[in-house]
Parts: structure tokens; C-alpha cells; sequence
């Protein structure tokens, strides 16, 4: 028997934050996707038994503050990206500029430095992701993807596709079946 | 972040594209580790020794003697302790059908071996930051599939 799931990931994280941090008996203070502010002062000791707990989790604790600010922008554009209430009427550069006070031009050589790719190239691949998610989970047609996503037509979303992934949509949709259907058989 | 290196490997029989492939990315600015081994045999000996440590990528030759890279994908994809690694299949074949077929049977990438050195070091640095991302940025991997 299979049962197909649906998750809210903020959801997920935060009631994972919120259960680690009670367990460690620690004052905390959720002030935003991803920044937790403590009310008290942590010993080293302390800090690094939290830290191995949510290493479980695969959240990690980041120190270095060029990685905050590229984590910062990370998370807006996925929030841009995959929440669907977060409306952004203006250009993304002008949108993540002003959210995260630093000049686009700054942001956009510091994401490089350290990530190896483009705030471009990571919002394409985001948007991607994100069809490819649609197109399994919701059987949604290649049309109202495209709605959704905000492509100007469905020529350019499925362009977009084989462009980042090299496969079409329907060559997608095609394997990750092909593959359920191996799994379930086994 | 970035002294960490990436690990990776490559099964080919063919010394040359071995040569080809550990020369490109020394010539890429990406930290990387690469070890090659010269057939499916040797490369299943290395990643089933208990010690091993598991390459982030995985270049697959197609046709290997002894043990080719079709059965050494489907040991890969038995097994649950090689779960996190991406695999990318090296091969000079592009029918479609050997594509789509490596794709269903688990492989995240498939590249068509380049004619040129320099379209291989854009390739490869290509698979190397695509597959980076999903590493770093939490990305479902079983909807990993590239095309190159």
C-alpha cells in the first residue's frame, strides 16, 4: 500500500526548532523564517549540544555572516518561489535589494562567491523544482503550471525545463512514473 | 563552506577519457577530490570496503568489461548506504532509449561523452555546481534529473 503525503515545510521546521530548543530548556524567541533570537546568554558546551541536535535534522547552525546574508537571500527567493500568498508586483533584483537592504549589485557577487552559481541560475532552478513537484504531486496540466509559476506561456516553461534539465516536461513526468511503478512492484 | 572538497568518482576502461576527465577538473576552480578506477568490478570492491568514504558524484561508463555500469547502478540503487550519492552516467551512446532507460533505473545524470576538452570542463563544472545545490540547499533528490 502507498500513501502520498503532503507537507508544510515551515511548518515542519518550526515545530522541529520549537521541540529542540524546549528540550535544551532554553528561552527562545521565533523572530523570522530561519533567525531564532535566545533570551539567554548560551555557554559554548551548551551551544554545541544544540547544535549536534539539530544536526540530526540537517539544520545547521550558521556563524560566518556572508553565509547569514546568503542564506537570507536564499530564503526569500524560495519564499518568492514557492509560496504562492507572497506577492511581488516589483523585479525580483529590486524586491530582494529592499528586503534585504544591501544593493543588488553586492548581493549578487556575494551569492557567487559562495555558492558557485548566479541568484539567477538559483531562481530558475527553484522555479524548476518547484514544476517538477506540481507536475508529480498535483497532476497539474503544463497550463496552469505555468500560471502558477508566472511564465508568460507554457512554450517558455517547458523551454526553461529542458534548458535546466536537459529532459522535456513529458519525458519527466515519464521516468518518475515509470520508476513509482518499479517500486511499488518490488 | 568552501575548503570542504567535493568528492568525486569516475569507472571507465578507457585511459585516455580517465586522463581527460581527472585533467579537467584539475582545471576547474571548484575543490574537488577525484579518483577513477578501470572497471565496475574494482569500483564496487572500493565503495563496498566498510571504510569507505562515499563520493558526493559518481560518473558511470556504460560499457566496462567484467562488470559494466548498468549492473553496477542497479547494486548502487539496492543498496540504502549509497542513497546520497548522484549518478551520473559517462557514456558515448545518446539513444534515447539508453537514456530514458538509466533515468527510470535511478541515474540523476546522463552525459554524452564531449568531442572536445573544453566542452567537457564546461560539463563537468556544470554536473559539479547542479549537484552542489541540491546537496546544500535541502533538494529532493529523486527529482534530480539532468541531461547533458
Amino acid at each position: 500500500m502507498t500513501v502520498y503525503l503532503k507537507f508544510d515545510f515551515h511548518a515542519v521546521c518550526k515545530k522541529v526548532l520549537e521541540d529542540s530548543l524546549q528540550a535544551h530548556d532554553i528561552k527562545y524567541n521565533l523572530t523570522g523564517f530561519g533567525e531564532v533570537e535566545l533570551l539567554q546568554k548560551l555557554s559554548p558546551d551548551k551551544k554545541q549540544d544544540l547544535a549536534d541536535t539539530l544536526q540530526a535534522y540537517n539544520i545547521e547552525i550558521v556563524e560566518n555572516q556572508k553565509s547569514v546574508l546568503v542564506q537570507k537571500i536564499k530564503d526569500t527567493i524560495i519564499d518568492m518561489v514557492f509560496n504562492e500568498d507572497t506577492e511581488v508586483n516589483v523585479k525580483t533584483s529590486a524586491y530582494l535589494a529592499d528586503t534585504l537592504d544591501h544593493s543588488y549589485g553586492y548581493l549578487s557577487n556575494l551569492f557567487s562567491e559562495i555558492t558557485y552559481t548566479s541568484i539567477e541560475n538559483f531562481i530558475i532552478l527553484q522555479k524548476i523544482e518547484y514544476a517538477k513537484q506540481l507536475i508529480i504531486k498535483n497532476n497539474l496540466s503544463l497550463t496552469e503550471i505555468a500560471f502558477k509559476l508566472n511564465y508568460s506561456s507554457v512554450a517558455h516553461l517547458s523551454t526553461q525545463f529542458k534548458k535546466t534539465t536537459g529532459i522535456t516536461p513529458s519525458a519527466f513526468q515519464r521516468i518518475i512514473s515509470k520508476r513509482r511503478e518499479i517500486s511499488q512492484q518490488q | 563552506m568552501q575548503k570542504d572538497y567535493i568528492h568525486i568518482i569516475l569507472a571507465d576502461d578507457d585511459e585516455d577519457d580517465r586522463m581527460f576527465f581527472t585533467d579537467a577538473f584539475e582545471e576547474l576552480k571548484i575543490g574537488t577530490k577525484v579518483k577513477t578506477f578501470n572497471d565496475g568490478v574494482y569500483l564496487m570492491d572500493y565503495l563496498n570496503a566498510e571504510d569507505c568514504n562515499l563520493p558526493h558524484v559518481l560518473f558511470l561508463d556504460l560499457n566496462m568489461p567484467r562488470k559494466s555500469g548498468l549492473e553496477c547502478l542497479n547494486e548502487i540503487k539496492a543498496n540504502s548506504k549509497f542513497n546520497d550519492i548522484a549518478i551520473a552516467i559517462y557514456s558515448t551512446s545518446a539513444s534515447e532509449e539508453d537514456i530514458e532507460k538509466t533515468f527510470v533505473q535511478g541515474a540523476n545524470i546522463y552525459i554524452k561523452k564531449p568531442s572536445s576538452f573544453k566542452t567537457l570542463k564546461k560539463v563537468l563544472s556544470e554536473v559539479v555546481t547542479t549537484n552542489w545545490q541540491y546537496h546544500t540547499n535541502g533538494l529532493n533528490k529523486d527529482n534530480f534529473l539532468l541531461r547533458l
